[in-house]
């Protein structure tokens, strides 16, 4: 077995957009959360995913605004980077190599070039306690930047990045884990700790959960485990401490967050109501109710107008005022994935259990959450121990014209209920129809579940096997010629008494084949005759899997006892096999390829191979930690061309996969990666810039530039124009301070010329001459308000363009002089 | 060595349990029911808090000696009295019935009383200078009453306004005064008389629009920042100079009904109806800033129902109200942690027994304030095993019910040990009853010498045969009695000087020792066969709360407010060796934690070196041959001790047999037939039959 280094595991698509608090930028425009390895960035108004922020290489852990220029953003990972975003352009500007995991960032004005990290205490990594990290980051051009300079701050910090926050302008650090407070004072230098009891005696929990701090009041709001939110002032007394007690939630509050002015206060938690606190009246209270699911984070843009929860079931929901305005979901996986992962035949759609009793269809082209289906209809009520329906099994047709569920619904002391429901797709509405209800279908539990996948066959047909020791096979009938079709039971069988766990068709739908524990039965669909029993004694089986194509004279299957058997159907004989402790066994619709998940050493290994063949045509070890129980072949819409062998099996769909902790995952490329990256580098230049007749003119000029400047790298001509500095600092300067349109029409038109030869070249630097006098005399003024502009600017562009030289000393003034705030650039430009 | 059962099996009324060596009777038919904490006035300067109760009762309690609760009194009559006010060591009293009171604190009774002819008096303050005595009235008139060394004297009336005036505040200053009225509050001028403001105060959102809102609280703090709480459930902050509303606090949807302010103006508490006290506190909004602000912040719930009297002393907040507990809070900020300042306190019962045994007949007299009950315990023949329950041969009876006469209430009782006479005495009068056949027939004595005055405390002697009355300046009226005739013998007398009246009398059983302890902490012994003072035991610095002469050995045993023992040998004028070794070695800091003083001491006459002694939670048999409990171990009570694995119950042993299986006693007995009476009173049955508190929605209900 060849180790293939080209093919590697990613997370794309179904991450969790609700793992960190979202930021919201200043403008309100946008939105930014950490999502599996990268950062997302979203329109806050349309919805639409605007970049995604790719380079970490391990999950993100935070992000957060740069406080001294609002239009770029840190983020930290668990790869010991931090990383300095252009957000608006997608662009990386730094990277900060810490060297250490980092677990959550903080940032505040008052700390210029500082920012704290929270990483795992160096000493032992086994008891798992965290410290509270100033990391000095280095002034430097460089791309890749070591911060070697770090320093302690606060010691035994909660990993939990809600549990800290500065106050007031970042003149203190507050940090709460378990039962204590701590508020450590930058300018005293001074620590305050205040303890709580773990329980009082009325039954309230102590432990902290949450802090904010209030931005202009020295107030500290922590949140606890019995949903009490105390309000800490006076403590920087360590005796005369006081705090005063809200108590509006029944359950832990999560998550907290005071508005810009301080006028209100936010909190949330599992009730999935959003209360707002007024700071100076806490007895009125403002509620938003039934946000769909419990609150794990909460967050304010900087100017007060937004505001967005995150919640658990993997959702952003932004709030203007207190009115819903916008709904960001993402994939739901939930604590447990009842329903194995699916794939809509339809819609190439991952379908799969979503918000309490429904179904999602979740897009993983555009990794969007098409529609939730409510397989359950009934109200959810969220109580501790109440047991709800759930949906646990589902199954699709071939054509995606008809879609089976099962839900259950196991209450303590009562009888198991249990529904089968027959759904349509409807054309009219897009959408699957309830057509028919079959009430305790059997009379225990559900095992497995399939359609007749042949798609020539006329009527449908259901299997589902059940722990009572019988199958039943369910008909698609007309019962009366104007009704539409509804479900019938056809066949019911069994195998001397024992209980049939799983089922699977052929591909023809010629055959199906029944699994007794350790018996393996092969029916005929048409006549209901029991064709032959295939047994691989001692131990049950666990997975069967039909052969496809040029080896649908196969049936695979897995034993309890780790053994893989190869039958062929035509001897009714063994074929092979091999032992291996098998978790899941998936065959490739489209393809004879079988991919194995193999449980080994407490990781997973995955196995692609034929039946026919005797080598595997892929293999990797040690996919991922834990065992893998859902996975699912996507078929992809255009077939990649790899002519690799061993990325060939990926060349008709993609396989994905949920690891332990519910993170979809999946297989990819190298081919496929430098695509995407790509694709993606197009994406930056354009993304900008509103849509608007500017910038459709604009958008023709850039490309032309851009082929100019990479035809003008080669030749070592100045890379600038002066044209496009003037339109850039056109579009910059706010509407209200600009001249008249007229004015500025035929200058912005001229811009746009291609200059005429070198003579205007060489009047040019004469031109500057005269004007640099004239601009050294302000430049005095300007120079410190307008310091971080430039700055900013010449990174964009360095980054933008890493190859060219070094911009000469005459090329600096000049692009300073552009980007002035003064509109020097005008005079400049009605001389060209 | 005493074992202690279990009990397991309950009777209605009457408890015979078998106990090691006792057969216990266990009392539950006192249904003694405290009354509402009305109003509560703290005086720093003396450390004592006044508390008024809704029938008229007065406790004053020092605080800087474990709460104890030093002296009850008695107004003239049954009405509500409505506000109190320390004047230095003067305690003013105004009541609805339109007087203001002077008490004599010496004499246990009313001084004189002024009329201020306003109808009903709601409030009274005094100023800062305790020169002036401001009553508000309910026909609006706030009057001032000069403050002279003998009595008071009307000076003037304010403005008149119209509407009740509720509350009254002074300023600091002595200059303004606020009041509070009905829908408004009014500010004025204390020497021109007339109002400068007037500040109006919010109505109730929705219904409660159409109804007045009353001003209940009030106060001026000496920035000119006035409080006012209401009936809105409102606290309000006011600029007192601009008359300018500054902050709402809502806190209550029902009453906010008192206020207080810390002697340093920097935190404030309310009381509200709901029973929770809310604190404010004045605080700086950032560190560096001089700017303050109120700021609600603690919320305290000791109460069931409407807190109406609140005091904020330096460290703790004292709150009282319709549930009759007197509450203690200490603020943790302000004292130690994990000190006995830091532990929350509750007064439920009186500090003082109101229950009279009589050990030779078996009969219990229980003292409620307008009438007394006299009931004979039940009795059983049956021999049951250790911790079971007896059967009952003849339940407990009551045998008499004597209502008081008069208006007065009864303020101290006694019943001779042979059941043949019983004592009562109200603030006017004196009555001596005869009891016969068994106590059937009841008959007053009316040939009463003139000498015997009405009294603080009663006491029989053990052979019945003589009656010890205490009366003023700490003396003791002794009277002789026989069947014929009651005859004066003389009156003890201490010293010259010595005013505090004597709480507790304590005869020994020979007949030849009468003890006396008075709130000056003096524990004066009196020879009764020469009429003489013996001897006075050293004064120790704490109110003694029992005490006790032993029958045979004849030594006084005290127990203080501060939880000490001492016991005293009357014949040495020394106190005991044990006692001394007690002192030498400490009591054990769990003993000396505990929160309810020791109300009565009794000794076991089969074994000499027993003491038995009780509070509200515990009662105790000190074996005083077994070696004192050591500092380091934990003080486990036998059923904890017994507990234990043999070799640990060896080590913890000690003298000090603590029962915890009767809760909230009022009184443990021993009877002559060596049957303990145990007389419980939970306070379950109390707040049972507490009025219904105002209606709260609770969580998920």
């Amino acid at each position: 077995m060849v180790e293939h280094g080209d093919i590697r595991v990613v997370r794309r698509g179904g991450s969790k957009i609700n793992f960190r608090q979202p930021v919201i930028t200043n403008d309100s425009r946008l939105l930014l959360c950490a999502s599996g390895h990268s950062v997302k960035v979203f329109s806050t108004s349309t919805e639409e995913c605007v970049h995604e922020l790719r380079g970490h290489t391990d999950l993100v852990t935070g992000v957060v605004v740069k406080p001294s220029n609002h239009l770029q953003a840190y983020s930290c990972s668990l790869d010991g980077t931090i990383r300095l975003w252009d957000f608006t352009d997608g662009i990386l500007i730094k990277t900060y190599d810490i060297g250490y995991s980092i677990y959550s960032i903080h940032t505040s004005a008052f700390h210029k070039g500082v920012v704290f990290t929270v990483t795992s205490t160096i000493s032992d990594k086994k008891s798992e306690s965290f410290q509270l990290v100033a990391v000095h980051l280095p002034q430097s051009g460089d791309q890749l930047v070591k911060a070697p300079e770090l320093s302690a701050v606060i010691s035994d910090v909660s990993s939990n990045p809600g549990a800290i926050v500065f106050g007031r302008g970042g003149e203190y650090i507050a940090s709460a884990n378990g039962l204590h407070l701590e508020v450590f004072f930058f300018k005293k230098q001074k620590t305050y700790r205040f303890f709580l009891k773990k329980d009082t005696k009325t039954g309230g929990k102590n432990t902290f959960m949450c802090v904010a701090a209030h931005p202009k009041d020295d107030c500290i709001a922590t949140g606890h485990e019995d949903g009490k939110i105390r309000l800490w002032r006076n403590f920087n007394h360590q005796k005369e401490y006081t705090y005063s007690t809200l108590h509006w939630h029944s359950n832990a509050v999560s998550s907290m967050c005071f508005t810009p002015e301080g006028t209100n206060l936010l909190s949330g938690g599992v009730e999935s109501v959003l209360v707002q606190w007024r700071y100076n009246d806490v007895s009125q209270r403002d509620f938003l109710p039934r946000l769909g699911a419990a609150i794990t984070h909460i967050a304010v843009s900087p100017d007060g107008a937004l505001s967005c929860t995150s919640h658990s079931d993997n959702k952003i929901t932004i709030i203007q005022g207190i009115k819903v305005s916008a709904v960001l979901q993402g994939l739901v996986t939930g604590e447990s994935v009842e329903t194995d992962l699916m794939v809509d035949p339809r819609s190439k759609a991952l379908v799969l259990n979503g918000k309490p009793g429904h179904l999602q269809f979740y897009s993983l082209k555009r990794d969007k959450l098409l529609y939730n289906l409510d397989i359950v209809q009934q109200e959810y009520i969220h109580e501790l121990g109440l047991q709800q329906f759930k949906v646990v099994k589902v199954a699709f047709d071939a054509s995606g014209n008809w879609m089976a569920t099962v839900e259950e619904r196991k209450q303590k002391d009562a009888e198991q209920e249990l529904n089968l429901k027959l759904w349509a797709f409807d054309e009219q509405t897009q959408s699957f129809v309830l057509n028919t209800t079959v009430a305790d279908p059997h009379e225990s539990r559900i095992t497995a579940m399939c359609f007749c996948q042949a798609a020539a066959s006329q009527t449908t047909m259901l299997i589902s096997a059940s722990e009572d020791g019988h199958f039943k096979a369910w008909q698609l009938r007309r019962l009366a010629p104007d009704d539409g079709p509804s479900c019938l039971c056809d066949f019911v069988g069994a195998y001397r008494g024992l209980v049939p766990h799983c089922c699977c068709f052929s591909a023809d739908g010629s055959l199906l084949a029944v699994s007794f524990q350790e018996v393996v039965t092969v029916w005929s669909p048409a006549s209901w005759e029991l064709l032959a029993t295939l047994s691989q004694p001692p131990k049950a089986i666990r997975n069967l899997c039909f052969g496809r194509l040029s080896c649908s004279k196969y049936l695979l299957g897995t034993t309890d006892d780790h053994l893989l058997c190869c039958w062929n159907l035509l001897t009714c004989s063994l074929e092979w096999s091999t032992s291996m402790d098998i978790s899941l066994l998936l065959g490739d619709p489209l393809t004879e390829n079988i991919a194995a998940f193999c449980c080994h050493a407490g990781s997973t290994d995955l196995f692609v191979f034929k039946p026919s063949e005797p080598r595997p045509v892929f293999s990797l070890k040690a996919v991922c930690s834990g065992k893998v129980t859902h996975a699912v072949f996507a078929p992809r819409e255009e077939m990649l061309e790899s002519c690799e062998e061993s990325s060939q099996w990926l060349n008709h769909s993609q396989l994905y996969f949920l690891t332990q902790c519910m993170d979809l995952m999946t297989f990819t490329t190298k081919a496929e990666e430098e695509k995407l990256m790509a694709s993606s580098k197009q994406l930056l230049i354009d993304d900008s810039v509103a849509m608007t007749p500017f910038y459709l003119l604009l958008g023709k000029h850039r490309k032309g530039e851009s082929g100019a400047a990479a035809s003008g790298e080669s030749a070592g001509r100045p890379p600038l124009p002066q044209g496009s500095g003037a339109v850039k600092e056109l579009l910059r300067t706010p509407a209200h301070v600009l001249p008249s349109t007229s004015f500025l029409c035929s200058m912005f038109v001229k811009s746009l010329l291609v200059s005429v030869g070198d003579a205007s070249e060489e009047s040019k630097p004469a031109e500057e001459e005269m004007e640099s006098e004239k601009e050294e005399e302000d430049s005095e003024g300007d120079m410190e308000s307008s310091a971080s502009r430039p700055e900013r600017g010449s990174l964009a562009r360095r980054s933008a363009e890493p190859a060219a030289p070094p911009l000469t000393k005459a090329q600096l003034r000049e692009l300073r002089r552009v980007k002035k705030l003064d509109h020097s650039w005008l005079t400049g430009l009605l001389r060209s | 060595q005493v074992k202690h059962p279990v009990i397991s099996l309950r009777f209605v009324f009457i408890f015979i349990v078998q106990m090691g060596e006792f057969k216990v009777h266990r009392v539950r038919f006192f249904d003694y029911m405290p009354s509402a904490i009305r109003a509560m006035v703290f005086s720093t300067r003396t450390e004592r808090l006044a508390l008024a109760r809704a029938d008229g009762a007065l406790e004053i309690f020092n605080f800087s000696d474990n709460y104890f609760q030093e002296k009850v009194m008695y107004g003239p009559r049954r009405v509500a009295v409505e506000a109190l006010c320390w004047v230095g060591p003067r305690l003013f009293s105004a009541g609805l019935n339109g007087e203001i009171t002077e008490y004599d604190l010496e004499n246990l009774r009313p001084r004189y009383t002024v009329e201020a002819y306003g109808g009903p008096i709601w409030t009274i303050s005094v100023n800062s200078q305790g020169t002036l005595l401001a009553v508000g009235c309910e026909d609006g008139t706030v009057k001032m009453f000069e403050v002279l060394k003998e009595r008071i004297q009307f000076q003037r009336n304010l403005d008149r306004q119209k509407g009740r005036i509720i509350s009254l505040s002074w300023h600091p200053s002595g200059t303004l005064i606020a009041a509070g009225m009905m829908d408004m509050i009014r500010i004025f001028d204390a020497e021109t008389g007339r109002a400068t403001h007037r500040l109006l105060v919010d109505r109730g959102a929705g219904a409660s629009k159409s109804k007045e809102v009353v001003v209940w609280s009030i106060a001026f703090l000496s920035d000119h920042t006035i409080i006012s709480s209401d009936s809105a459930g409102k606290v309000q902050i006011w600029d007192g100079l601009n008359g300018t509303l500054i902050r709402t606090h809502l806190i209550t949807k029902w009453d906010v009904l008192a206020l207080s302010v810390s002697q340093d103006e920097s935190s404030l508490v309310a009381g509200t109806s709901e029973g929770t006290v809310v604190q404010f506190q004045f605080i700086s909004s950032t560190v560096d800033r001089l700017d303050k602000d109120w700021v609600r912040t603690r919320t305290f719930k000791n109460h069931s129902h409407d807190v109406r009297a609140l005091a904020h002393t330096e460290t703790a907040v004292v709150s009282g109200g319709m549930d009759t507990q007197l509450v203690v809070r200490p603020l943790l900020d302000k004292v130690e942690k994990n000190t006995r300042e830091s532990a929350m306190r509750k007064v439920s019962f009186p500090h003082r027994s109101l229950v009279c045994c009589a050990k030779k007949a078996g009969l219990l007299l229980f003292q409620f304030p307008d009438h007394l009950e006299l009931w004979r315990l039940g009795e059983s023949d049956g021999y049951g095993k250790l911790g079971g329950s007896l059967p009952v041969k003849r339940g407990p009876e009551k045998l008499i019910q004597l209502k008081r006469k008069g208006e007065d209430h009864i303020c101290c009782s006694a019943l001779s040990p042979c059941g043949g006479w019983l004592a009562y005495s109200t603030v006017t009068s004196f009555r001596l009853y005869r009891l016969q056949n068994g106590s059937i027939s009841i008959c007053k004595v009316s040939k009463l010498p003139k000498d015997l005055l009405p009294a603080h405390q009663l006491c029989f002697s053990t052979n019945s045969s003589k009656l010890f009355a205490s009366s003023s300046n700490s003396s003791v009226v002794v009277v002789a009695l026989n069947e014929l005739e009651c005859k004066y013998l003389g009156t003890l007398k201490a010293k010259y000087g010595c005013r505090q009246p004597v709480h507790q009398l304590s005869a020994s059983d020979n007949g030849k020792w009468l003890a006396t302890a008075n709130t000056d902490c003096e524990v004066h012994v009196y020879n009764l066969d020469k009429l003489k003072l013996h001897c006075t035991v050293p004064v120790y610095g704490s109110c003694p709360t029992a005490m006790a002469i032993h029958p045979t050995t004849s030594n006084l045993v005290v127990v203080h407010a501060d939880q000490q023992i001492f016991e005293y040998s009357l014949v040495k004028k020394e106190y005991t060796e044990w006692s001394r070794r007690l002192q030498k070695q400490g009591l054990h800091s769990m003993w000396l934690e505990r929160d309810t003083p020791i109300t009565h001491v009794t000794f076991n006459p089969k074994n000499p070196a027993h003491i038995i002694v009780h509070d509200m939670f515990m009662f105790c048999i000190i074996d005083k041959s077994l070696p004192l409990p050591e500092a380091k171990n934990v003080l486990y009570n036998q059923m904890a001790l017994r507990s234990l694995p043999e070799p640990d119950r060896v080590l913890h042993s000690h003298g000090f047999k603590i029962c915890k299986d009767f809760q909230h006693l009022l009184c443990v007995s021993l009877l002559e037939d060596h049957s303990l009476v145990v007389v419980e009173r939970p306070l379950l049955d109390i707040v049972s039959q507490l009025p219904a508190p105002v209606r709260q929605k609770k969580f998920a209900t």
